[in-house]
């Protein structure tokens, strides 16, 4: 067998085994359970104290979500101002100038929501200052609030009946305290010994062997990278991501990185199971998102070590798969497996060109975004998987002829309700939006060449790179198919807005739902429960996500990428 | 209200554990552990000249130099606006620019079929700044080094033997040549 394949098999296969003692440890740090890192209790009480909270409060749903959107109001404000006005702050040795109102705003919302979609470049549209008091800052407390969500979904279930599900801040915190920021340091300490750079010099101006002069941007990148990965942010430090040959210099670097897309929003599912002691269900949860993971793998490894079929008919030697956009160290099986790890969480971080990637390849990493369950962000893609497993619920209820119910607690309209209006949300504001920007595109030809003309590439693969900004913006996942000229009036206003739509109704819904159950008469199982811990209910949940999520998109493939998979 | 200046507070409060925080510590480990000076980019000499950077691809047309892959980074190999070509598999246009690169590939080799072209050196990177090729990329390039440098092919491929990475641990991904290393080395046998 090759060495790239075995490098993707070692990667899963480490993946899976560390997922779950990470699983298990942060189950126990929500529930308050000794663990090894309760030596940062002095620096929270600290967090506490400065900031005037008292974690021990306990909110109820309502009181719950509010502290929430209003922080995140706060957070868009900040990085509005210091985005605008960088180039009056220091540590900006490459003399950088400040972002124009559209693309603050884009950059800022992006980076609020978790989802780090880049318009810009950051080598030359940020400061080393708004690269660490805003975009380092928001990738920690976005991944935090995601998972202070989670937390507070957890809590609710794992009462019998109760008002209150936790404390916000109390979450918040510990959630970057006690998982994100040791996390951070372990793989920050790798990458800077695999040579990504941590300094605060300006450019690195080099006379080359044969003469020319060549500058280089360095800073403080392995700084940001680790927790760019740990958080499904996927913001690069510089424009080309992870395929920069510093942000990710090495094999062992890459693997690093790519491990740490998955590792939490994998922990995070076992961690459901493991903090309500019903294992059986957060694995069979997980077993299901595995296997749609695996599938995407296999289709994208096949696609991208084949090769591009127009090229081989050039008749030139194409032992290595389909190079175009990919770098050597990192290989295209590399490339293929990060595709798949970064669609299937919403990270978007990427170490290879997914513009030039395979039709076939190109459709997986979209599907992924588009169902937006396998795995997902931190926090809010088990939460997205919850949303199909109260419709499946639901379903199975009526087919089989049981009160439909969830861990002890009745599902009834009210919650069906919620449940359908965010599942049915995704696919609405992607297709929306992708047939406004093709209805521009037809019918309004002055308006978007006095945009730049947007598309890089003709033909079905123009709509492909339309589709999967739109896609990648709904699941807050911020890959694109870069070709796209996006740092435009259009792309710049329409992503912001899906942006918020699509993080914050999923988030206030979901919330809504696991408060509102809670708040119901505990009813303990009997022999007529449906069991959603099985096999059976596994399959029967990704039916419900093919058929409601992944099937509505198929005419918008059929027109894109398989269409042109077809003419290879 | 209550609830903004809490969120202003907080967002204080983290500014300092991880801004500046996490930051230090960082920065301190680099100062000692980084392969670059100063936790700054590693870089290679020549001559007791630094010549570039160690991880970062640059530009080499020269007979007497290995090459390195085609490059969208600004005017090509441009550290400071990396890039790919984002082309679509199917796009005509970049197809055909493939094309024209096997033929200037064959003009500069013309001991190569066009079976012996890799599709790599053809291919543009995906941050522009790739600092490798593949070992069979160095190898197709060793005749034409050797004649411009009035060396032997042996020589010329010994040293190429020599610059090759394997695999790390010797399983996983794929051996490569750092084209700069390369060159460098060649630089310093024939000086």
């Amino acid at each position: 067998m090759n060495t790239e394949i075995i490098g993707i098999i070692v990667q899963v296969v480490l993946l899976v085994i560390l997922s779950f003692p990470l699983g298990k440890y942060i189950a126990k740090v929500y529930k308050g359970e000794k663990v090894w890192s309760d030596f940062m209790r002095p620096v929270e009480k600290l967090i506490f104290r400065v900031s005037g909270i008292n974690p021990e409060k306990e909110m109820d749903w309502k009181q719950f979500l509010k502290s929430l959107l209003i922080l995140n109001l706060f957070w868009f404000v900040w990085g509005m101002v210091l985005l605008v006005i960088q180039g009056y702050l220091p540590l900006n040795p490459d003399g950088n100038i400040g972002q124009t109102a559209h693309q603050a705003f884009n950059t800022c919302i992006s980076f609020m929501v978790n989802c780090n979609e880049q318009h810009y470049s950051g080598e030359t549209n940020l400061t080393y200052f708004t690269q660490l008091f805003v975009i380092m800052l928001f990738q920690f407390v976005t991944a935090a609030t995601g998972m202070a969500a989670m937390a507070g979904m957890m809590k609710a279930f794992s009462r019998k009946t109760t008002k209150t599900i936790g404390n916000f801040w109390h979450y918040l915190v510990i959630s970057v305290t006690r998982i994100l920021l040791p996390l951070s340091l372990v793989v920050g300490f790798i990458l800077i010994t695999q040579g990504v750079p941590m300094g605060f010099d300006g450019k690195m101006e080099v006379t080359t062997v044969e003469g020319v002069e060549q500058a280089i941007s360095q800073g403080p990148a392995a700084a940001i990278v680790p927790i760019k990965q740990l958080g499904t942010n996927g913001g690069g430090y510089y424009g080309v991501n992870s395929s920069h040959p510093l942000e990710n210099p090495t094999y062992l670097s890459n693997m690093v990185e790519c491990m740490s897309i998955l590792i939490i929003p994998m922990a995070m599912v076992l961690a459901f199971g493991f903090y309500l002691r019903r294992r059986k269900l957060g694995i069979s949860m997980y077993c299901v998102m595995l296997f749609a993971y695996l599938l995407g793998i296999g289709i994208n490894s096949y696609q991208e070590l084949g090769g591009n079929p127009r090229i081989d008919e050039m008749n030139i030697a194409q032992d290595h798969g389909a190079m175009e956009g990919k770098e050597i160290r990192l290989d295209a099986g590399g490339t293929a497996l990060w595709s798949v790890t970064t669609t299937v969480t919403s990270n978007g971080s990427v170490n290879g060109m997914h513009d030039s990637i395979m039709p076939l390849s190109g459709m997986i990493a979209m599907l992924n975004m588009q169902t937006n369950t396998w795995f997902g962000g931190i926090g809010v893609g088990w939460m997205n998987y919850f949303t199909f497993v109260i419709i499946a619920v639901f379903i199975s209820g009526l087919m089989v002829g049981r009160t439909p119910e969830f861990l002890g607690h009745k599902v009834e309209a009210k919650e069906m309700k919620i449940a359908s209006i965010v599942a049915l949300l995704h696919p609405f504001v992607i297709l929306v939006g992708t047939a406004l920007a093709a209805y521009l595109f037809v019918h309004a030809p002055e308006f978007v060449a006095s945009e730049g003309g947007w598309l890089n590439n003709p033909g079905y693969h123009g709509l492909s790179e339309m589709l999967y900004e739109i896609s990648s913006c709904a699941a807050n996942n911020g890959s694109g198919f870069e070709g796209l000229g996006d740092n435009t009036w259009f792309w710049n206003v329409t992503c912001g807005f899906v942006l918020i739509l699509s993080r914050f109704i999923p988030i206030i819904g979901q919330v809504a739902i696991a408060g509102i159950m809670a708040q119901k008469k505990y009813i303990p199982e009997t022999n007529g429960t449906l069991k959603t811990d099985t096999a059976t209910f596994g399959v029967m949940t990704f039916a419900v996500i093919v058929i409601v999520a992944a099937l509505a998109f198929f005419p918008a493939h059929a027109l894109s990428t398989l269409a042109e998979h077809f003419i290879l | 209200m209550k609830n903004l200046l809490k969120s202003f507070r907080i967002t204080i409060a983290f500014c300092v554990l991880l801004s500046v925080g996490y930051i230090l510590v960082l920065w301190i480990f680099a100062q000692v552990f980084a392969p670059g000076k100063g936790g700054n980019v590693e870089t290679l000499t020549l001559d007791g000249k630094v010549v570039g950077a160690a991880n970062v691809g640059q530009t080499f047309t020269d007979a007497t130099h290995f090459w390195g892959r085609p490059s969208m980074a600004g005017d090509g190999y441009d550290g400071t606006s990396s890039a790919g070509s984002n082309k679509g598999a199917t796009n005509e246009e970049y197809l055909a620019e493939v094309e024209t690169r096997v033929d200037s590939f064959l003009a500069a080799h013309p001991y190569l079929s066009r079976e012996e072209v890799p599709a790599e050196m053809v291919t543009a990177s995906a941050s522009g700044l790739d600092p490798h090729i593949t070992p069979e990329s160095a190898y197709v390039q060793v005749k034409r080094v050797a004649d411009a440098r009035h060396m032997s092919e042996d020589d010329v491929r010994a040293i190429v033997d020599e610059c090759v990475e394997q695999p790390l641990l010797g399983i996983l991904g794929t051996a490569k040549v750092n084209v700069l290393k390369l060159n460098i080395a060649l630089e310093e046998v024939q000086k």
